[in-house]
């Protein structure tokens, strides 16, 4: 029985190989469109994930300043600097005494006037804190949690600009979320429409096969072996198209990364992307040709 | 084996091709349908084969009453038929070979079995030789026996022919006419639509005859 089922899906994918060796142009063009078109959000989404990557080196930024109050005795910097050492999230701190800080605002060309301008040192002592995450989120809250610490007078975040960063990620990932669904659709209706036609010029054979006792499954199979390798080879010239556009990317990428002294270079798409990739390539083919066979069959039913 | 009780066909648009049409056909038999174009000929063979459904009566094949037949049944009931059509319904863009192999492949037969069973069908009409020909290149009467050879491939119960010989002159027809009757001869039950009734007196076998829609 099983035997007859592998023999039966043998047959019809043989047919269909048959079939697509006779027009390998068509087989060729329809590749190349659905490759070309799957390639657009996948593109997009990997240079997201890039970027992604790029902002998450970007964690030497977000700092915490920790304002002590005026003339916080000796014991509370102590008690707070034990803290920093030992709190999970802190990358590494740096205590800045109000003297030196007063000394370098006095240096500060921009600042000296300023300076000058004041009797007495009105700066307090401070702590500058950086974070292991680079997450807004994360760092928000270390925020909130060192704002109740005693002796801190004001725990200062500058996490704008991450928020707006992160922000921009979050609309780009919509972005891509909401072209791979139209092109999606877009591939749907293509891989119909040419099921649709191939269909047309096998009306006779169908036709005849349904008179002789053939089922709704036997006439669909071979069109779902088709739309399906179609979406299966539209996958794989997509992540061609992918890794060539990186690979081609990549040089101008690090040539640039390294007037900024990084060695940042765009990564090839994971594993992970390329299986999504080449399997929802061949799932949009699968339902596109089972839409259209079945239209199709519904046309020419006769009993 | 077929069995029609008080059987009416009443097509869209008020056309009645069959009235109130009851008869049975025994397994085994060599049943000839007669009667002029229109008489409902087709029509009848037709609800036999399952390929339509009866507005009126009941179609009993076996014991299945074909007009209260689930959809996803009826294939099922397809598969115990030879059909042999008027206008053969060859595909014309495979071998001769592959032509005799479809009915199979619906069953689900394939690899070397059917090979088999396809070359001993072309062996029975003659066409053996000619297995990697398209059809187009056959004769008229190559073709129906080509057709004649995709109807029996699969071992049907019954074998149904609607005007095999119509188009064929008098030799080719006589040859056609020997082949059915060789099926009947070993045990297929066997129903041939034809106008001219010269036939049937030759191979002995019943005769139905319609005008009009019904029995005479």
């Amino acid at each position: 029985m099983i035997g007859q089922i592998l023999a039966q899906h043998r047959l019809a994918f043989s047919l269909v190989t048959g079939r697509m060796r006779r027009a390998p142009l068509a087989l060729l063009m329809m590749i190349a469109v659905i490759g070309v078109t799957l390639s657009l959000p996948a593109m997009l989404y990997v240079a997201l994930e890039n970027i992604q990557r790029l902002a998450g080196g970007f964690h030497t930024a977000p700092q915490i300043s920790l304002f002590l109050a005026m003339n916080a005795p000796e014991e509370q910097i102590k008690e707070i600097d034990a803290q920093l050492r030992k709190h999970k999230d802190v990358a590494s701190y740096r205590f800045v005494g109000r003297n030196n800080a007063w000394q370098e605002m006095q240096q500060n060309t921009g600042l000296a006037e300023i300076a000058g301008g004041l009797e007495q040192n009105p700066l307090p002592d401070a702590y500058v804190v950086e974070t292991k995450s680079g997450d807004p989120a994360v760092i928000e809250r270390m925020q909130q949690e060192m704002q109740q610490w005693s002796g801190i007078e004001h725990a200062q975040l500058d996490a704008a600009w991450i928020k707006r960063l992160h922000g921009l990620l979050e609309l780009g990932n919509k972005l891509v979320l909401v072209i791979a669904g139209l092109l999606g659709f877009a591939l749907l209706i293509t891989t119909g429409n040419s099921i649709r036609l191939q269909i047309a010029t096998q009306q006779e054979e169908i036709a005849l096969s349904r008179l002789i006792g053939a089922t709704d499954r036997f006439i669909r199979r071979p069109f779902l072996y088709a739309g399906t390798l179609y979406g299966i080879g539209g996958g794989f010239a997509a992540l061609l198209i992918l890794a060539s556009a990186v690979w081609l990317f990549n040089e101008s990428v690090a040539d640039l990364a390294r007037l900024y002294a990084s060695d940042f270079h765009l990564i090839m798409p994971t594993a992970d992307i390329s299986l999504a990739l080449v399997g929802g390539s061949a799932l949009l083919g699968w339902i596109g040709s089972y839409v259209a066979v079945n239209r199709a069959l519904a046309d020419i039913e006769s009993y | 084996m077929i069995k029609f009780d008080r059987v009416g066909k009443l097509y869209p648009g008020g056309y009645e091709a069959l009235k109130n049409l009851s008869f049975e056909i025994e397994k085994g038999e060599l049943v000839f349908v007669t009667g002029h174009s229109g008489a409902g000929k087709s029509t009848l063979l037709k609800l036999i084969a399952a390929l339509e459904r009866p507005t009126a009566g009941t179609v009993l094949i076996g014991n299945q009453n074909v007009s209260k037949l689930r959809r996803a049944a009826v294939p099922f009931l397809r598969r115990k038929f030879g059909l042999v059509f008027q206008d053969h319904k060859l595909l014309y863009d495979r071998t001769v070979f592959d032509n005799v192999a479809l009915p199979l492949h619906i069953n689900g037969v394939v690899g070397h079995e059917a090979g088999k069973r396809i070359r001993a069908a072309l062996d029975k009409v003659g066409l053996l030789n000619r297995e990697k020909a398209m059809p187009i290149t056959l004769s008229g009467g190559e073709q129906q026996r080509l057709a004649i050879a995709r109807a029996v491939v699969s071992r049907p119960a019954i074998m149904i022919a609607d005007e095999p010989t119509a188009n064929l002159d008098e030799t080719y027809a006589s040859e056609i006419m020997k082949l059915f009757h060789s099926f009947h001869q070993v045990g297929v039950t066997v129903l041939i639509a034809t106008h001219d009734a010269h036939g049937s007196a030759e191979f002995g076998g019943r005769t139905l005859h319609l005008e009009q829609g019904e029995l005479r």
